[in-house]
């Protein structure tokens, strides 16, 4: 049987990057509200947000292109304030690349490396190394405006990673890029990250390349972090709606707290009936009101005379096909809102017919208490 | 007309009509440019022709021999009254380049960079002296530069001289502070468009690879704002090497240059052949120049790395 993996990788538990209580105003306008993180040493971090919620105004400050109104940041220890940009030992790919037009790839890469003054051969040497890394050996020599909107990404890399930064930044280096480039550099990233094993702090507004690609994740909202944790723990135990709605689907059931206690909570709920969840670290209890969350997935469709220990009833309403799964939606009796469902293909879930009654499984374990 | 009719390419339904000739893009592109161009060849290109051909005759008192001679190119490069204006001339026009294009890059630099909301009242400003006649701007120059003028009532009112210094006025530095001031605003604007084009990420970028403000300056924005920097010095540096009234308006003696020998020779001495080969001569010259203006910023550009 396969035995279940917590982590993938253990990283230190050096903290590289100590964001305390950092403001950012413009005039009223606050773009980044009293945010705390700690970003540890070797991690593959995200800020994960829509935009205008303040990842890349943070992203800007870790690098010293912007300065917060209060606060501070500190960088392996060392704290960041009055240090400008060009002497701080993080390093950054742009969202444009901002790769130089009058530079060949290779004078771009050995951009940052002429100031040291190394001597020819080691200049050279390190070139060629970042240049294997991001796989652009033998295109030292092409013109950058002869190059690829995926080359000119792997170039900004490797002019960023030759300088050996403690911390590289990115800023949604991937959405310029169409899906299929995109999925392939995810991936790419990350075998990088792990050889490389610099700090990678990553701001995007997809939850998918947030969520492959990261040991943890923060997610923002107006200025403000909601929730940091793993990818798993972000997708499967969210905080709040919001976090739950912007990371894939979610259906959302009103619930009446019964009872509550330090680590469970008992809710009544009109479709699931009474339910005991575990109570989520963040949880900050509004009332007597509390939502219920399940991602359609977990829903599965109970088949025949199939039954399950925990299910529900009800008819189908509509039904979209996807190729690999079909999207069913399930209206429930005495729930205000028809539940989202998402069956894989391999059964016949394409052929259910609309207005057919249907019954659904449930885990227990995969409904998730919220604050309202 | 039916609804499908309207879905058809509209190409085919001018075939019908048209002949292919006036379809053709390229043939719709002169069109376009002709009236510029039959004005331009009217008023450019024939005079030029006029001139050349003049610059191979002779001027017999009244007429003019029409039997081919290179005597007035012998004497436009051999004699040492022209060889002298037309090194002046040039020595002149280099210097008012490289000093306008120096002067312009600051003010260009901090409009495009720190002109933030008000960029456009910015150049509306450096426009403003073009509202009054050039005429009156070269005047002004007279009263500022000139014996009893202001700089020297200036300079002797701070105590700094004693007696008004006439070596202000009527040499080639009165004119080549005179065409500086005039053509700064031609060169500020090409610069200005140039530097507005360089993406600020870069810069950015740059910086975040451990450049100062002066390195990434060098290394950045310089080279890439090269093309105004270029434009700018040929836009004053051709025109000027062909000016006659600043010279004769503040140049003195001292100042004369070879637009001034021209005039003379189709005005006064009335020797249009001369007047030709010179013109002819100075333009071939300007070219050169201008060419070799333009290799040397290239090279020098490719030393920002």
């Amino acid at each position: 049987m396969l035995e279940r993996v917590q982590s993938e990788r253990t990283q230190s538990d050096r903290t590289m990057i100590e964001i305390r209580d950092v403001t950012r105003s413009y005039g009223a306008f606050k773009a980044l509200d009293n945010a705390s993180l700690t970003i540890r040493e070797g991690e593959f971090f995200s800020l994960l947000g829509p935009s205008g919620c303040g990842k890349t105004t943070l992203l800007r400050m870790i690098a010293g292109f912007d300065t917060p109104t209060s606060g501070s940041i500190a960088v392996d220890g060392q704290p960041m304030d009055g240090i400008p940009a060009n002497r701080r030992p993080t390093n950054m790919v742009f969202q444009s690349y901002a790769i130089f037009p009058h530079l060949n790839v290779e004078q771009n890469v050995a951009y940052g490396l002429r100031r040291l003054r190394l001597d020819a051969g080691e200049e050279k040497r390190r070139v060629e190394e970042a240049l294997a890394q991001v796989s652009l050996t033998g295109l030292g020599k092409r013109r950058a405006t002869e190059l690829s909107g995926g080359q000119r990404q792997r170039v900004a890399l490797a002019r960023a990673l030759v300088m050996r930064p403690k911390v590289l930044l990115l800023d949604e280096p991937l959405s310029a890029l169409d899906k299929k480039l995109r999925e392939q550099m995810q991936v790419e990233l990350r075998r990088l990250q792990q050889a490389v094993g610099i700090t990678f702090v990553l701001v995007t507004h997809d939850q998918y390349e947030a969520l492959a690609m990261s040991d943890r994740i923060a997610v923002m909202f107006g200025g403000k972090i909601a929730q940091v944790a793993s990818p798993k723990e972000i997708y499967q135990r969210p905080v709040n709606r919001q976090v739950a709605d912007f990371l894939g689907g979610m259906n959302f059931v009103k619930a009446e707290i019964v009872e509550e206690n330090g680590t469970s909570m008992v809710l009544d709920t009109l479709g699931f009936g009474r339910v005991k969840t575990d109570k989520p670290r963040a949880f900050v209890r509004n009332g007597g009101a509390a939502t219920l969350g399940i991602r359609p997935e977990r829903l599965r469709v109970l088949w025949d005379t199939a039954t399950a220990k925990f299910e529900v009833a009800g008819k189908v309403v509509e039904r979209h096909y996807f190729g690999e799964i079909t999207h069913l939606i399930v209206e429930i009796p005495g729930l205000e809102k028809p539940l989202s469902v998402t069956e894989t293909n391999d059964f016949g879930a394409d052929d259910i017919p609309v207005g057919a009654p249907i019954r659904l499984a449930y885990d227990p374990e995969a409904l998730v208490a919220m604050a309202d | 007309m039916t609804a499908a009719a309207e879905g058809s390419p509209p190409l085919r339904m001018a075939g019908s009509r048209r002949s292919p000739l006036l379809q053709s893009e390229a043939v719709q592109g002169f069109a376009l440019i002709s009236p510029t161009f039959v004005y331009a060849l009217i008023l450019l290109v024939l005079p030029i022709l006029v001139v050349i051909a003049h610059s191979f005759w002779t001027q017999n008192y009244l007429t003019i021999d029409h039997t081919f001679t290179l005597e007035n190119y012998r004497i436009a490069l051999t004699e040492p009254i022209y060889r002298d204006l037309l090194w002046r001339s040039l020595y002149i026009s280099l210097t008012v380049s490289l000093l306008t294009v120096a002067l312009a890059y600051p003010i260009a630099y901090f409009i495009s960079f720190h002109g933030g909301r008000h960029k456009s009242l910015w150049l509306f400003l450096i426009t403003i002296p073009f509202w009054t006649s050039y005429l009156l701007r070269v005047m002004s120059w007279k009263v500022i530069l000139g014996y009893n003028g202001v700089l020297n009532s200036g300079l002797m009112g701070l105590g700094i001289i004693q007696e008004p210094s006439d070596a202000l006025l009527y040499n080639s530095t009165a004119v080549i502070i005179t065409l500086t001031h005039a053509w700064a605003t031609f060169a500020i604007l090409p610069i200005f468009v140039s530097l507005e084009k360089v993406d600020r990420t870069l810069v950015e970028a740059a910086t975040d690879l451990g450049d100062g403000p002066l390195r990434s300056f060098l290394r950045v924005t310089l080279p890439l704002s090269a093309p105004g920097v270029i434009s700018a010095a040929l836009i004053v540096m051709i025109p000027t090497v062909g000016d006659y009234v600043t010279p004769k308006l503040v140049g003195g003696k001292d100042g004369v240059m070879i637009a001034n020998a021209i005039q003379a020779q189709f005005g006064k001495a009335s020797n249009w052949p001369l007047g030709a080969a010179l013109s002819v001569t100075t333009m071939i010259i300007v070219s050169l120049m201008a060419g070799a203006t333009v290799l040397v910023f290239r090279a020098l550009q490719r030393l920002a790395r």
